[in-house]
């Protein structure tokens, strides 16, 4: 790859082309012959009947996309494999080493703090900002004037994101001057370290995480809309009260939403990044209470070379995601709702009775 | 072409700005009930807002104005020039100039890409497409930073390390995510507007690039909303892939500020905000669209 690279830049500065320019014309016209390599086969395909015109239109459309999923996912997902078991610092030639980086991923001190810093973040993180949104969308669902205003307060923070919200949090939870300290001090209380204590760091973290709840509090607000009133006023009629409002309407219609959030917040939380990284420059956060799997994978890559332990990193990653996603799937058939199932239970139901 | 005469009656029915209003939600609260929810509203609203006018009101101070400030609003004094010497204490403009070119060029390129392959999976039938689709869908649970060394590698091998075409390329070839928005949107626009114009004899490009696009328009805002605010404050690839200051982009600039002028609060504010300013104007111009856009991603 590195030689058609080379070779391809080699002719273009042949053409005299400007130096910043010859990377990307050399990847432009690599992707060119790919393109036009597809686009043979299928107008062949379809000259022989294989294929209907549709058939090969689709492919063509899709392209990009396939063509950006083999370069940028599929490619390098089996590239990382091969690499987590070589020995590479990117400049020696890479070593295989058998299951070596593995094993010692195994009784890595670090990757144990790492581990326990992300999943103790998700696990903490995610249900309360599922709660906190979505009690604020159920506030936000009274019909009151107004209500706009309130949104937009509320989605505001959101906008202050990465390395800005960091920077301000850093500030606000300043031992010294910070606002945090500053308003426990008004009721006399003397505020602890925050993000310079080791035993404070996380939990300082968690709080950041739950300014920037607005997003999903649209969401919810969104689904919370979408429930029919026919159901409560059925309810009503039966005598239901509002905790079995909540309880057995609101909630499981709003369950999908919920599960969406869920996933999707898991996910988030369990690539933090910034946070770890702005905190003490690189480092972690104090006694490596920060130290979030993905900052300790980019350490290894980016700091310490070592492209095939992070290669290994990044699949136990992988893995990781994948089993806690599979957990939060195989539970949702006990919380989630779906009204799509309803008329076959219905059916059923009749057909009993 | 007749079809896209039709364009104005086609709403989005999808991307809209949920209000109080309509069909579903809960019946009218009784007065009490209002009263607490308005009132634990206020507070929170309060104590949600208070970090971001604190920011503000510490962006105008002198140092020492910061440690006599506390939980105070009020900038007792208005150092104005904080702006201008955090922004001259180091190249702010062609930070802003780089930020600029790593958010506009994958926004344009991102809303072209995912809107064809969205297209095509929504309008043409084919064999395999909906393999296909699952396979774009189960990507979506992959986090970027299970490929980034392989894709380190590619990059050093394509002479793009310290350049923004890292962060700019694979935005040309459209993200999943996107992808199946866009799916979404055009699967609940009328079928028959493309058996028309195949009647008429025009191709799938045309009727993509005359048809479905012009009438795309909600949902390219709200994506390429979503895709300005993702990429503007885009740090992870910027810390991997830009190393000298020729390509720093401006969240780069403002975490090696912060670890280098850690203790100057005021210029450390006034750079953030000039860094959030972007996001916060696009939010009040395009309210509507970015509030039914998220609606819109969350609640499919």
């Amino acid at each position: 790859m590195s030689d058609i690279v080379q070779s391809l830049e080699g002719l273009l500065e042949r053409l005299h082309i400007d130096v910043g320019l010859r990377p990307i014309l050399s990847l432009v016209i690599l992707l060119a012959a790919v393109f036009a390599v597809i686009c043979a086969a299928l107008w062949g395909a379809v000259r022989a009947r294989w294929i209907s015109r549709n058939t090969a239109a689709f492919w063509i459309f899709v392209s990009p996309w396939i063509v950006g999923f083999l370069l940028f996912t599929g490619g390098p997902m089996v590239y990382s494999l091969v690499l987590s078991f070589t020995n590479w610092n990117l400049i020696d030639p890479a070593k295989f080493i058998g299951i070596a980086n593995y094993k010692e991923a195994l009784s890595d001190p670090d990757l144990g703090q790492a581990i326990k810093v992300t999943l103790t973040y998700a696990v903490v993180s995610v249900p309360l900002q599922t709660v906190l949104s979505l009690a604020v969308a159920l506030l936000m669902n009274v019909k009151v004037r107004g209500i706009h205003v309130f949104r937009t307060i509320w989605y505001l923070p959101s906008l202050v994101t990465g390395v800005a919200q960091a920077v301000l949090f850093i500030w606000v939870f300043n031992p010294s001057y910070g606002l945090a300290n500053g308003l426990l001090r008004l009721f006399g209380i003397e505020g602890p370290k925050w993000l310079f204590d080791a035993h404070w760091a996380l939990a300082t973290v968690v709080i950041m995480s739950l300014w920037t709840v607005g997003g999903n509090m649209i969401i919810y607000l969104a689904g919370l809309q979408d429930i029919s009133k026919d159901l409560y006023e059925a309810a009503e009629l039966d005598g239901a009260n509002r905790w079995r409002l909540l309880w057995n309407i609101t909630i499981p219609q709003v369950s999908p939403v919920i599960f969406f959030n869920v996933v999707t917040g898991l996910i988030y939380a369990m690539q933090t990044f910034t946070q770890g990284y702005v905190v003490t420059h690189n480092g972690g956060g104090p006694a490596d209470s920060l130290l979030f799997y993905v900052l300790y994978l980019y350490q290894n890559a980016f700091s310490f070379f070592r492209m095939g332990y992070a290669s290994a990193l990044a699949w136990i990653f992988f893995v990781m995601i994948m089993v806690l996603t599979a957990l939060v799937f195989r539970g949702s058939a006990f919380w989630v709702y779906y009204e799509s199932q309803r008329p076959r239970e219905r059916r059923r139901r009749v057909h009993v009775g | 072409m007749s079809a896209s005469a039709k364009a104005p009656t086609v709403k989005a029915p999808t991307v809209k700005a949920p209000t109080a209003k309509g069909a579903g939600g809960p019946r009218r609260e009784p007065l009490g009930g209002r009263i607490l929810a308005v009132t634990l509203l206020v507070v929170g609203s309060i104590g949600f807002v208070y970090p971001f006018l604190w920011m503000i009101a510490t962006a105008l101070r002198t140092p020492e104005g910061v440690s006599h400030g506390g939980v105070s609003l009020w900038p007792i004094q208005w150092r104005w020039s904080n702006f201008t010497d955090g922004l001259g204490s180091f190249p702010f403009w062609a930070y802003l100039r780089n930020s600029l070119l790593s958010t506009i060029v994958p926004v344009v390129a991102v809303v072209f890409s995912s809107s064809l392959v969205g297209f095509a999976f929504a309008r043409i039938r084919a064999r395999g497409s909906g393999v296909l689709f699952a396979i774009v869908l189960s990507t979506l649970l992959l986090p970027q930073e299970v490929t980034i060394v392989p894709q380190f590698i590619l990059f050093k091998n394509l002479d793009m390390i310290d350049t923004l075409w890292p962060i700019i390329v694979p935005t040309f070839f459209g993200s999943a995510f996107f992808i199946f928005l866009y799916r979404q949107f055009y699967l609940r626009l009328p079928e028959a507007m493309t058996d028309a114009a195949l009647i008429d004899g025009a191709g799938w490009f045309r009727i993509w690039f005359s048809i479905y696009l012009p009438l795309s328009r909600p949902i390219i805002i709200a994506t390429a909303v979503l895709q300005f605010m993702s990429y503007w404050n885009n740090f992870f690839q910027a810390a991997i892939y830009l190393t000298t200051d020729r390509w720093k982009t401006l969240p780069l600039a403002l975490a090696g500020f912060q670890s280098v002028n850690g203790t100057n609060t005021p210029l450390l504010m006034a750079t953030a905000l000039v860094v959030t300013f972007p996001c916060v104007l696009l939010f009040f111009i395009a309210q509507r669209h970015i509030i039914g856009g998220i609606s819109f991603t969350g609640s499919k």
